[in-house]
């Protein structure tokens, strides 16, 4: 028999494989639980003590994307019977579809303004980290204490000047002001990511690009940007995570054309409170973004891929 | 290729001095080494030769053109790394036509070239191979065929080989001296390792706190070192010095250490005060009739020589002398320098004195 101090037993692994399976189960429950409401029926989804096993039904999609009228015999025989299954499930509510409910709309704001600043964000919190990391900047260390200073409180604390900010540029309610609020709510945690990676990345490949002929933006974008790459990626999702996600601003801030999804959600819920299925939906479906993006970009969270190229 | 001048270059950053003010000539075709300790000045010289740091002032010529401020890009030269800085996101042929590409040639021509290289340095095999998992020497290769690839008007090395383990550390100078010698190229090299400069170079430039100390063929600045920072930072064990007061007259070539009378080379320059008599381990001779004494304190045995260290009234002495010689320590034995090869410094200025025997190959920056 031979003892090693690194090589785990079985029992070990044993214990670490069900405390990993354990803590996977508290956090999917969660998510299964939307999952699972966004497909009851309203009855079912407020039902005490709470159903598991039940009958599944569209009916909270139909509702999340539809406005819908209660019907009238009238109505009804106006109609005609039902066209499609989705309208088949509205008249078993005995209401009628009067159109597309605002929800994809709100969702296509989400995207233009989650994907909008974290582009921007990455643009600008790239460049600015590789300055920062590359040149003489005067006074860097103050400046780069300053723009960390900028998230040492909660961002909604500045909520009404910005409210009052953005009424006098005229930016309320707008795309291209939420994109601005977000990316410089997310740029100094960007350019402290940033400079992180950029710092790691040994500056003899760009002076070799440099003597290879290259000028310096293109040794910073054919040689700085690929190393950076993992960095880069990750730092975007940190910053996508969060204006997804955002909720107080964009309550304050939009109303209408530039609102987003998270502050419309519990709007659909309706005037008796009742419609859980149609709010589960709408969650479920804005959770599929953000785990595609993570997905996509997940093999540069794990790639290393200056490994070994350079002998520290 | 070409020949490079640099005059009275000088860098600052900030308020430290990296360079006070360098001058000298590499000419068509020499291997030149740019040698000294850590933080001497040497790699930021090759920077700004290179064109990756620019001058606080002063003059580099490439070719007779004054680049001094000129973008790397514009100087045609390559550059090797210490780190070799092999673009990790590239296999081994795409890092070595980088260069090439960089200058508009195509693909194919690129690739053909390439091939002639990797031909050139043995390395065809690896060519489709990623950069991560070379062994040193192999990384040293490619980085080496990067950099001649586009038939540069010099190479620039930077500690080349202060990477690699110590046993491949003397192949790869061997390779590194047979391409250049294949090449007809200008290469300057910095190190701080005077074995490497002595062993490969045709010429070295001694740098110490950003001044040019010495430069000149190996042989001269070994025998004949100009300040005493180059006499003891070339040689190992370095020169002697053995510390006086004395007078010497210009025409002079004898000094007294006490009692005892040495013959030197016959004096250009006079002084008078504290003076530093410098002599190398291997010319120093143990012969008992000699009336200059020393004790024994140690021996170290290397073979075909031996290192005696001795005490002496103008202090610790070691000496080269054959392992044939019987002596143990504690013995008092009889001293003898070899009178053609004895320098004399100004102690307080560390410069040598002019005398017959030097006065040809002194070369202050």
């Amino acid at each position: 028999m031979s003892f090693s101090v690194t090589e785990p037993t079985n029992g070990t692994k044993w214990f670490a494989g069900i405390l990993v399976v354990a803590y996977a189960v508290i956090t999917i429950i969660p998510l299964l639980w939307i999952i699972a409401t966004g497909l009851k029926s309203p009855a079912d989804s407020i039902s005490y003590p709470p159903v598991v096993v039940f009958e599944p039904t569209l009916e909270g999609y139909v509702n999340l994307f539809t406005d819908r009228t209660r019907a009238t015999e009238d109505m009804l025989e106006e109609a005609g019977p039902p066209q499609t299954w989705y309208e088949e499930i509205a008249r078993e509510r005995g209401t009628i579809i009067s159109g597309p409910s605002r929800y994809g709309e709100r969702f296509l704001n989400s995207v233009i303004i989650g994907f909008g600043s974290t582009a921007l964000c990455m643009i600008l919190g790239t460049a600015a980290a590789y300055a920062f990391s590359r040149f003489r900047v005067p006074l860097k260390d103050d400046l780069l204490f300053f723009i960390l200073s900028t998230r040492m409180m909660p961002p909604i604390a500045v909520a009404i000047p910005i409210f009052l900010m953005f009424r006098n540029l005229g930016l309320n309610d707008t795309h291209l002001g939420m994109i601005l609020l977000y990316t410089a709510v997310n740029l100094s945690l960007s350019v402290w990511l940033l400079k992180g990676f950029i710092d790691e990345i040994p500056i003899e490949y760009e002076e070799a690009a440099l003597i290879d002929g290259y000028t310096r933006f293109q040794a910073f974008y054919k040689v700085v940007l690929p190393q950076a790459a993992t960095g880069i990626a990750s730092t975007a999702i940190f910053c996508l995570i969060f204006a997804w996600n955002e909720y107080a601003f964009a309550v304050l801030l939009t109303s209408g054309t530039a609102q987003t999804a998270p502050p419309f959600i519990p709007n659909i819920i309706g005037v008796n409170g009742k419609d859980w299925p149609a709010v589960a939906a709408g969650a479920t479906i804005f959770l599929v973004p953000v785990m595609v993006f993570t997905v996509l970009l997940r093999k540069h969270l794990l790639r290393g891929i200056t490994f070994g190229a350079v002998r520290k | 290729m070409a020949q490079i001048r640099i005059e009275h270059v000088r860098k600052e950053f900030g308020a430290f001095t990296a360079v006070q003010s360098s001058s000298f000539t590499i000419e068509d075709g020499e291997f030149f080494m740019l040698l000294g300790p850590s933080g001497c000045g040497k790699t930021t010289t090759l920077r700004m030769m290179a064109g990756l740091e620019l001058p606080t002032s002063g003059e580099i010529y490439i070719d007779g053109e004054e680049v001094g401020m000129k973008p790397a890009s514009q100087r045609d030269i390559a550059f090797v790394f210490q780190m070799f800085a092999l673009y990790p996101h590239l296999n081994v042929g795409k890092n070595i036509s980088y260069p090439l590409i960089s200058q508009g040639m195509p693909q194919a021509q690129a690739k053909k070239k390439v091939g002639e290289i990797a031909e050139i340095l043995g390395i065809t095999d690896i060519l489709n191979k990623p950069v991560g998992g070379l062994s040193g020497g192999d990384r040293q290769r490619v980085a080496l065929g990067r950099a001649i690839v586009r038939d540069p008007k010099a190479f620039f090395m930077d500690e080349p080989l202060g990477a690699l383990d110590a046993e491949f550390r003397e192949h790869m100078s061997e390779e590194l001296r047979a391409l250049h010698d294949r090449m007809n190229a200008t290469t300057v090299y910095v190190t701080h390792d005077q074995l490497e400069a002595m062993q490969m170079g045709d010429k070295i430039v001694v740098m110490n706190h950003g001044v040019v100390e010495q430069f000149g063929v190996p042989q001269n600045i070994y025998d004949w070192p100009a300040t005493k920072f180059v006499a003891q930072f070339i040689g190992s064990p370095p020169m002697n010095f053995l510390d006086f007061r004395g007078m010497l007259g210009v025409g002079e070539s004898k000094v007294c250490l006490g009692e005892a009378e040495f013959e030197v080379p016959r004096m250009l320059d006079g002084a008078n005060g504290d003076l530093t008599f410098g002599v190398r381990p291997e010319h120093i001779k143990l012969d008992d009739a000699a009336p200059y004494r020393g004790q024994v304190s140690a021996v170290e045995y290397l073979g075909t020589t031996q290192i005696i260290t001795l005490d002496t009234s103008n202090g610790t002495v070691k000496a080269r002398v054959a392992s044939s010689d019987k002596v143990s320590v504690g013995e008092r034995v009889g001293l003898r320098f070899d009178p053609r090869t004895v320098s004399i410094f100004n102690a307080d200025t560390g410069h040598v004195l002019k005398s017959e025997a030097n006065e040809g190959v002194l070369n202050h920056g």
